[in-house]
Formats: structure tokens, sequence, C-alpha cells
């Protein structure tokens, strides 16, 4: 098992240099404007321009300017330099972190809670008008588009400009340490918005997994036993329909890490999605870089983490 | 309680029908038996014949299918279908107890196999996880497991199917049940590990003394084992009688077939099995008259329109058959096939 795990992760640090190369590359070969000139202002003399190219390193040859970048990555851990505002990459990523974070964790919280549930009582309930409720309104969750939603949320709900004033509204998100009620107020819509696609989408991965699990010898023998339909239910249906629904849930969640952008703009939190939607804007590569990266570092651990937990979750999956 | 004399579990009328969209499918249309106290019936039939759901539906286990059921199953005079499920729950695994076709499906795969005859105990039975886990000990024990001590706490993959056929019937016995029912109990396993299942099923029985209903399509096993035989075919029982009597005198074809189908060591070895031609009959459109007159060689025209009543065979008031031959001639019949 250790040693499983230890070739995973070589694997993953593999994977990560690759994905680092590959967005290396491809940001120099598009043409999505120079650096150096969105730098030096509108009016700028060629040797402004040049100046500023030299300063930034672009004026190296490609190759050494990945060398450079690679070697400070993974040797330092240095993620280089804003070009647009020449602060630290990994510093303005870790300021981002928390507020993506908290989205994200609280998001899955809220998915969890409503669509399992949900999901469950349709699977005992097949072909019931419960069932055909709950799965009906959860195609026209899981079709919703996320931005849309949240811009029906605010224009429903948000205290500045919402029909009904409940929830704070966009921009108002203020960090969990600094005042743990206004994180949490500021929010909830956005949990709400966030988790409703992944809420319809648990809720029917639950459904098919418990209806399937139900039909299953082990379940009758549960029965033949003198268990309470309850416990029959929830310790030997909800336990093994469980397993698959885990492994989507950690991708899920590393996905989301790397890519809330829609949700994070519509309600201005300044998340990691933000932050790279702001730099392909500016065309600032070290922050496109750097947050590309921490999302494939997020799936690469998800993975791992996936593999693992599988091993406690289920007996029968031994890794050599 | 039970009066003297009245059997432990009493069969009537019993009808189990299931809704489908092609139709309704009736998978037991109207089975009586009895089983007495410390007895061991043999139901025998082939795949589809409404044995598995019939011994089913005696826990109720076909009540979360949708099941129509109709009739009566006295255990100790109560009858089960009309209990609330709470009820049936305090009777299942505890009074009767049942033990399934495939050993492999039947265990929990993310349980280890001590906690779940454990919960079987504790289902039944107000102890404490300790000592619910020293029975299952000596349950396992009991069904010839070796080294119980150690192997309770193993997973169902790290058992054999054997052992773990002899685990599900020690989740069985957990509570020391009145009446067993072992569906195809050995079907998914080896030669050898059948006859050691079958031997612990009837050195159970007579060390407990309990009673035991074995549902199989394998002559052979009742033959070793059941007192009483009752064998189904398309949802009816259309023989019944003492396993002597039936292994000796057969009265309906359907037997006649099940009983030559059987491989024996001795004789020739080209003409020893005689398999029954045709395939089971539809249980939604079952066929008119004598349910098994497209299969049976002996058909004449008017068993294709008179349903047969199963009847007590002539001298033999408890060896009954649902046959429209005249009984000298099932006799003469009989005599030339064997």
């Amino acid at each position: 098992m250790t040693r499983y795990i230890i070739r995973r992760i070589l694997w993953g640090v593999l994977l990560l240099i690759a994905v680092t190369a590959l967005t290396f590359v491809l940001f120099r070969i598009l043409p999505t404007g120079d650096p150096a000139r969105l730098r030096a202002g509108r009016v700028a003399s060629p040797q402004v321009v040049a100046a500023i190219r030299h300063d930034l390193g672009l004026d190296k040859s490609l190759f050494a300017q990945f060398w450079i970048y690679m070697k400070e990555v993974f040797l330092h851990f240095n993620l280089g330099f804003s070009y647009y505002s020449s602060a630290p990459v990994r510093g303005l990523i870790a300021n981002r972190l928390p507020a993506t974070l908290s989205l994200v964790l609280g998001a899955s919280i809220v998915w969890l809670a409503v669509g399992l549930p949900v999901g469950i009582v349709s699977a005992l309930r097949r072909r019931t008008l419960s069932d055909r409720v709950s799965m009906g309104t959860a195609l026209v969750f899981v079709s919703a588009p996320e931005y849309w939603l949240g811009l029906i949320a605010l224009y429903l709900f948000a205290a500045d400009i919402g029909k009904v004033k409940v929830f704070p509204g966009a921009g108002s998100y203020v960090g969990l340490t600094s005042s743990p009620w206004k994180w949490f107020s500021s929010l909830l819509l956005p949990w709400l918005v966030l988790a409703a696609g992944s809420a319809a989408i648990y809720a029917r991965l639950m459904r098919g997994s418990l209806s399937e699990t139900m039909e299953e010898d082990y379940i009758r023998t549960a029965r033949a036993k003198g268990l309470s339909e309850r416990r029959v239910v929830m310790r030997h249906g909800v336990r093994a329909a469980i397993n698959p629904i885990v492994t989507i849930l950690a991708l899920d969640i590393a996905t989301l890490l790397g890519s809330a952008v829609l949700v994070e703009t519509v309600f201005d939190i300044p998340g990691i999605g933000r932050l790279n939607y702001d730099a392909i804007t500016h065309s600032d590569f070290p922050i496109v870089q750097g947050t590309v990266l921490l999302g494939a570092l997020f799936i690469v651990v998800a993975n791992i983490l996936v593999d693992i937990a599988y091993a406690y979750l289920d007996p029968r999956v031994r890794y050599s | 309680m039970s009066a003297a004399g009245e059997p432990l579990l009493r069969v009537e009328n019993l009808h189990v029908e299931f809704p489908t969209e092609d139709g309704v499918v009736k998978a037991v249309d109207g089975i009586d038996y009895e089983v007495g106290r410390g007895c061991t019936l043999g139901i025998v039939g082939e795949s589809g014949s409404g044995k598995t759901v019939g011994a089913m539906t005696i826990l109720g286990l076909t009540r979360a299918q949708g099941a129509k059921i109709t009739g009566r199953i006295l255990f100790e005079g109560r009858d089960l279908l009309g209990l609330p499920d709470p009820e049936l729950q305090k009777i299942r695994g505890n009074e009767i107890a049942m033990v399934f076709q495939d050993p492999s499906s039947s265990l929990h795969p993310l349980y280890r196999v001590g906690a779940q005859i454990v919960e079987a105990v504790r289902a039944h039975q107000d102890v404490s996880k300790a000592q619910a886990r020293e029975r299952t000990i000596e349950l396992l024990g009991l069904v010839g497991i070796p080294d119980p001590g150690r192997r309770v706490d193993d997973y169902p993959h790290e058992f054999s199917g054997g052992m773990r056929q002899r685990a599900m019937i020690a989740m069985a016995l957990a509570n020391e049940p009145k009446l067993l029912i072992a569906d195809e109990p050995t079907t998914a396993l080896d030669v050898t590990v059948q006859a050691q299942i079958l031997a612990l099923l009837e050195r159970l029985r007579v060390q407990l003394g309990m009673a035991i209903v074995i549902v199989t399509h394998d002559m052979g096993v009742v033959a070793e084992m059941a007192d009483e035989i009752a064998v189904m075919y398309a949802g009816r029982i259309v023989e019944i009688a003492a396993t002597e009597a039936l292994l000796s005198s057969p009265e309906h074809p359907y037997s006649w077939g099940l009983l030559r189908s059987i491989p024996t060591l001795a004789g020739p070895r080209v003409e020893q099995l005689a398999p029954i031609p045709g395939s089971p009959p539809s249980l939604i459109e079952p066929p008119t008259g004598c349910h098994f007159h497209p299969r049976c060689p002996y058909v004449q025209p008017e068993h294709t329109r008179i349903d047969p009543g199963l009847e007590p065979v002539k001298g033999e008031p408890s060896h009954r058959v649902a046959c429209l031959l005249a009984a000298g001639e099932r006799r003469r019949i009989w005599e030339g096939l064997r």
C-alpha cells in the first residue's frame, strides 16, 4: 500500500511537470497580447517596452525562460511575479485560496446534505410521485447554468438589488477570521447556487446507485435477519451505494477548486477563479500558469486520496 | 401458542403474483403443504417453477418486490401474511431463518463476516457486542469453520465458497430458529462441498431439533435429506409424498422426468440420462388444462382442457398427485420406465 502510494505520488509529480510545460508553451504560442506592451501603458516608447521585456525576462530564449520557470516552480515553489501587479504569484494565490475553499467546501456540504437524502428517498420510492417530482426538479437544476441561476438569485434575494432582501448581495464576501457570521451570510447564496446543479446530480447518482444496491442479494440477507427496514437501507444499502459517489465527490471538489470562476464572478468573490479570469484578460501569464498548476495539483491530489479512501471503503480493494 | 398436533408451518392456498408490464406473473398459483416440528420438506422443481418465490414469501421477502399475496401461511398457528412488517421482523432470522442460493452475493462484501453474524444475534437478543461476538465464534465453530476465533474478523472475499455458505448457515442459526428455509443451499458450490453442506444441515437439524424446508432443483439433494418431497411445476405442487414413496413410486410424469434426469453410476452410460423435453411454461399465460401437457409424452386430447387438482393416490392418503392419467396406466408407464 505504501509503495503504491509513493508510486502514485511520483506519477502525480510527473503529471504536474507535464501540465506546467503544456501551459507554458500554450500561453507563449497563442497570440494573447504582449505582456511587456500591456504593462508599458498606452504611449510607450519601444525602449521602455524593451526595458520591461528585459526586466520580465521575456527577451531570453523560450527554452531559457522555460528552464528558469520550471526550476523556480519545482525547486523553490516560486511561481514567479505577476506581470500586471508585480506581486508574487504564490502570495496572490494564497490570498485568494480561502475564499475559494470556503465557497467550494461549503457548497459541497450543501449539495451532499440535499442531494443524498433526496436520492435515497427517490431510490426507495421509485416511480412514485415524490420520486418523479424530485427527479424532475433535479433535471431543471442540472440544466440551469450556474451564472444564470446566480443572477436570478441575486435579482430575487440580494439585500441591495433583490425583490426580497434576504441575503447580502454580490461583493459582500468577508474572510472567515474577520467575521464568521458575515462570512457565513455572504456565502449562503453562492453556496446554494453552486450546490444546486451538483445537488441534482448527486441526487440522481444516489438514486441510481442505491436502486441497484437494493436489488443485491445481501440486502435480502439483511432483511431475512430481521433488521428494521431503516437499518437495511442505511447500514447495508447506503453503505454500499456511497462508494462510487465518494470517487466522484473528490474529483468534483478538486475540479471546482480550480474553476469556480462563474459563481465567483457573479457574486464578486475574490477567489482563485476570479484571479485566473482577471489574469487572462491582462495576459498575466505567471498567474494563469500558477492557477492552472494549482488546479492540476488539486486533481492529482484528489485522485490519490480517492484511491487511498477506496482501500478503506472497500476491503476487497488492495493495491500492490 | 399452537394446539397439540398442529404442524409448525402450514401453507394454505398460497398465491403470489407479480404485476409486470407484460402481464401478471403467477409465480405461485395455489400451493398447500405442511411442515412438522423437526421435519424436513424438500421442494423440488426447475427454475421458474415458483419454488423460491414461495419460500421467500414465508418470510415476507417478496413484499418489497410489490407482490400480490393471498392465502395463508400459518406458523405455530399465526398467519404470517397478515402480520405488519415490524411483527414479521421479529420472526425473521429469529424463529424462521433462511439460507440463500449464492453465498458469494448473499454476504455483504463490505462488512466482516463476524460483524454480519453479530448483527443477526443482536437483532433479536439483548446482549452486548462482546457476548454476541462470543456467540458468533461459537456458531462459526458449530458450522465447521476452522479457527473461528481468527476467521471471525475475515471479510467474505477471504472465505471460500463453501465457507461462505457455512457462514450463512451460522448466521441463520444465530437465534436457534424453529424453521430453517434453505433455498438452493448447495447449487453454487462444488460437488464435494455440496455434500459437506448437506451433511452439516442434517447434523444441525438433529442437534438443534429445527425443521427444514429445502428448496432445490436437484432430486439428489432432497432424496438424502427430506422426509417429504413436494414437486412444483409452473407455480403449483404437482405431486407431494413421503420421500420413500415419491422416489420408489412417483405418480406424475414430471416427477418421472426429474428422477430419470439424475445421473447414476450404475447402468450403461449412454441411456442413463433422460432430459425432460421443452422448457418451463410462461407464468403469465400458463398452458390451458394440465399445465404440464405441452411437455408431457403421455398427453391426451382432453388434458389440454381439464385442469387436474391435487388428489390422493389410491391407498396412500399422504401421497397426492395432479395428473389426469388413470392410476393403473401411470403405474404401468412408470414400471416400464425404470
